[in-house]
């Protein structure tokens, strides 16, 4: 699926397409299919976000899961600061493997 | 330390006022984001991963408690109660509303404090010696000049708009703690022959993609006709560097495609035309700049011994405390870099806890080290003790300075929108592997730098242990290089095999230190066994 | 809203109206005395000729690319006293640079805002170095 994020101007928080606005949080994101670029290009312009893109992602049971580490890491916060990140749950590392090794350390 | 005149402030308030307008223009929608980033990069806003980023200016790295109070009141008020120290002796917050920052750079003014150019293809922040001033191996305090290079170099309607960033670093001492051989431009006080002060000067250093060490293009340049001669430098960059391709738009690939002699050539020719523009200001502003840089009034006739009974403060005074030039005083370093924390990171209360103690024990002068560590660069032998006391209540006592856990990082994938890997957790694993102290002893001296991208600001081309992280195919994966150095002895880390997982490299970090142990001579550090038997142990160890 | 529109000149003298010639042109013979400066021409080619040329129009394609404020300052440094332009990605974020570059008339693509310009031109009060804008340095300030 094709997901759509960026970050507000004027705060620089992390904002993903829910539809219709901008959440802050990575599980209201919905496929933008091939519109992605044209709601980006219509939201920038409008200045309802700044710097979008869109966001390669697989459906999961949870939520849409970005295909590529950043954007887990944009979606969830920074990893050595849980109590500042806004989704210290979300899995960054991409197989169940890989989770369970970093959390036995 | 320097203070601004009425027309310092002045310029900083109208910089103020200038971003403000900026800003307003850009939340208004007046300015597209194409055309307001460089003009936010030029004011050191970056928009990073998960929010704007804001790099304060330390100018050469030396700041005073007021300062650093209102670092720590604005990592309060703006920010999420913690700054981060840089490489290059800034400060950054990591949580900043674009909307905010008018305010905060307002705030900063009232304290002469800014964020110009500390981003942005301009000349950055001024580098320096962190010992300047302390020093017993110092020709002399290279500081004033980095001062009127400050001012040279601010808002230089010439070299605004170079091909690249541009990075100078000034040293006045023997020994090199600047790296002044891997920035753009590196210069070194010395006397000539006939006892004259000027500068070595050295251009196209630089870690980055490519790394390079610099070459001296001059090896004397009068201290009077330093500006004009830099101003040359910058102009046949400006000229001549590439812009086709952002990374081999350094000067260093101008140098190294055209080579040193020519660039020195070249820039001869343009100085023999810029000396006659009058750029140099005269000898009274350098004599004014220099006033403030004067030694502090150091007693005499202090007792030099300290109690060493107690084991901790002990090993503490013998790893984080240096000699300073004047009997009876010292130079303290404070780590930023304890057990399983993020390298560089400082609390508010942490900020706050170092201006009461420098204003108290250090003449109220701080320094920041390009290792991302905090100097209080002239404390009384016999304030060490209860100096070390209040570093240990507040978690800042760790005696680590140039061992294996003083680590060097860039912040990494966790906040950089540039890395490709994170480079803080494989720090703090590192430092929980070789947390025990009398281990670390035992090693000596390793200079170990964490990269989370090609792009290097953590160094890893000058560490003795040197750590990239990469995107192998999504995911996360570290290389990791030995021999590298950035003091003196400059040279280039380089890559000894296939790269690692996060896990994998602390183990073949592990493997490299048993490996040196085994095979080092008396008084060597890790580097020095690694030029002397190569890499081929160590490889055969890491590898099997 | 043409380009010739939205110039902006800081002369009294009348705009030359001859259209720029380019440098090689220029340079290979004739009587222009007009000439057209792309990022990657030097300037100091044209000192042999100063006394005869009337306009110095360099290009800034994109503002990013800085090389023009050398070229600027390099013409005003020989001597250069004619019209100094200023033409393409021009913005008003960059006018008080050019202007301490020498620059003396602007050909921006996109119109610039007249009172975004006025308080860019006004906004600085004192000048850290010395250009070509004839504006005394701090330093000189500060010391008589």
């Amino acid at each position: 699926m094709k997901i759509l994020t960026g970050q507000n101007l004027a705060s620089g928080d992390v904002v993903w397409w829910n539809g219709q606005s901008w959440s802050l949080h990575l599980f209201d994101a919905v496929d933008v299919g091939e519109h992605g670029e044209a709601i980006a290009a219509t939201e920038e312009k409008a200045l309802r976000v700044n710097v979008p893109y869109v966001v390669e992602a697989h459906a999961t049971p949870d939520g849409p899961m970005p295909a590529h580490i950043k954007d887990r890491i944009r979606a969830a916060g920074p990893t050595v600061h849980p109590a500042l990140a806004i989704h210290p749950e979300l899995p960054i590392l991409k197989t169940p493997s890989e989770a369970k090794a970093r959390s036995d350390v | 330390m320097y203070k601004y005149d009425s027309y310092d402030q002045t310029l900083v308030d109208a910089r103020v006022a200038d971003f403000s307008d900026q800003v307003a223009r850009r939340l208004s929608g007046e300015m597209t984001e194409d055309q307001f980033k460089p003009l936010r990069l030029m004011n050191g806003l970056y928009l990073q991963l998960h929010a704007y980023m804001l790099r304060v200016a330390i100018p050469y790295g030396t700041l005073d408690s007021r300062q650093m109070r209102m670092l720590g009141s604005i990592a309060r008020d703006y920010d999420r109660g913690y700054g981060h120290f840089t490489t290059r002796q800034n400060l950054q917050f990591n949580w900043i509303k674009l909307e905010d920052t008018p305010e905060i750079l307002a705030k900063l003014a009232t304290v002469e404090m800014h964020a110009i150019q500390t981003s942005g293809n301009c000349i950055r922040n001024i580098s320096s010696d962190q010992y300047a001033g302390a020093a017993a191996d110092e020709v002399g305090d290279p500081r004033p000049w980095a001062e009127l290079l400050r001012q040279w170099s601010s808002f230089h309607p010439e070299f605004s708009y170079l091909p690249r960033k541009f990075k100078i670093a000034v040293t006045g001492a023997e020994q090199d703690r600047a790296a002044i051989q891997l920035h753009d431009i590196g210069l070194q006080l010395r006397r000539n022959e006939a006892g004259e002060l000027g500068f070595r000067v050295l251009v196209g250093g630089g870690m980055g993609r490519t790394p390079m060490i610099g070459h001296v293009i001059r090896d004397f340049v009068p201290t009077h006709d330093l500006l004009s001669y830099v101003e040359a430098c910058l102009r046949v960059y400006n000229r001549y560097g590439r812009r086709d391709n952002i990374y081999k738009a350094r000067i260093k690939i101008l140098v190294h495609e055209i080579g040193a002699p020519e660039y020195a050539r070249q820039v001869e020719e343009e100085w023999a035309h810029v000396k006659t523009l009058g750029l140099d200001p005269p000898q009274a502003e350098y004599d004014r700049i220099a006033a403030f840089f004067a030694p502090p009034a150091f007693e005499t006739g202090l007792p030099q011994g300290i109690d060493r009974s107690d084991a901790g403060f002990a090993h503490w005074v013998d790893q984080n405390v240096a000699a300073h030039k004047a009997p009876g005083y010292a130079i303290v370093t404070i780590s930023l870099k304890p057990t399983g924390g993020i390298p560089g990171d400082a609390t508010a209360d942490q900020i706050d806890l170092i201006a009461d103690l420098a204003e108290r024990y250090s003449f109220d002068e701080i320094r920041i080290t390009h290792a991302q560590n905090v100097v209080l660069p002239h404390v009384r032998a016999q304030d060490l003790r209860p100096l070390w006391d209040q570093l240990v209540a507040a978690g800042l006592a760790t005696a680590n300075l140039d061992l294996v856990t003083d680590i060097i990082a860039c912040p990494g994938l966790d906040y950089c929108s540039l890395a490709n890997a994170r480079s803080i957790p494989v720090a703090q694993k590192i430092t929980q592997r070789f947390a025990d102290p009398d281990r670390q002893r035992d090693i000596g001296e390793l200079k170990l730098k964490i990269s989370g991208c090609i792009n290097a600001c953590g160094h890893h081309h000058a560490g003795h242990i040197g750590i990239l992280g990469v995107d192998r195919k999504g995911e996360e994966n570290y290389q990791l290089s030995f021999g590298g150095s950035a003091a003196e002895d400059t040279s280039i880390a380089r890559i000894i095999g296939p790269g690692f997982s996060e896990d994998g490299v602390v183990d073949a970090v592990e493997k490299a230190v048993e490996t040196y142990r085994g095979l080092r001579e008396p008084g060597e550090r890790f580097l020095d066994t690694y030029r002397r038997v190569g890499l081929q142990p160590f490889k055969e160890a890491i590898y099997g | 809203m043409d380009e010739d529109s939205r110039m902006i000149r800081f002369r009294t003298d009348a705009p030359h109206d001859a259209p720029a010639t380019p440098l090689a042109d220029f340079l290979a013979g004739g009587n222009a005395t007009a000439v057209r400066l792309e990022p990657a021409d030097d300037a100091r080619a044209l000192l042999p000729h100063l006394g005869r040329i009337a306009l110095v129009e360099v290009a800034f394609p994109k503002f990013r690319d800085g090389r023009g404020y050398s070229a600027g300052r390099i013409l005003r440094e020989a001597g250069y006293a004619g019209e100094l332009r200023a033409q393409g990605d021009v913005l008003v974020d960059q006018l008080p640079l050019m202007r301490r570059c020498g620059y003396d008339s602007f050909a921006p693509e996109a119109p610039i805002d007249d009172d975004a310009l006025t308080r860019a031109l006004d906004r600085y009060p004192d000048v850290y170095q010395k250009a070509a804008d004839g504006r005394s340095p701090v330093w000189a300030l500060r010391h008589g």
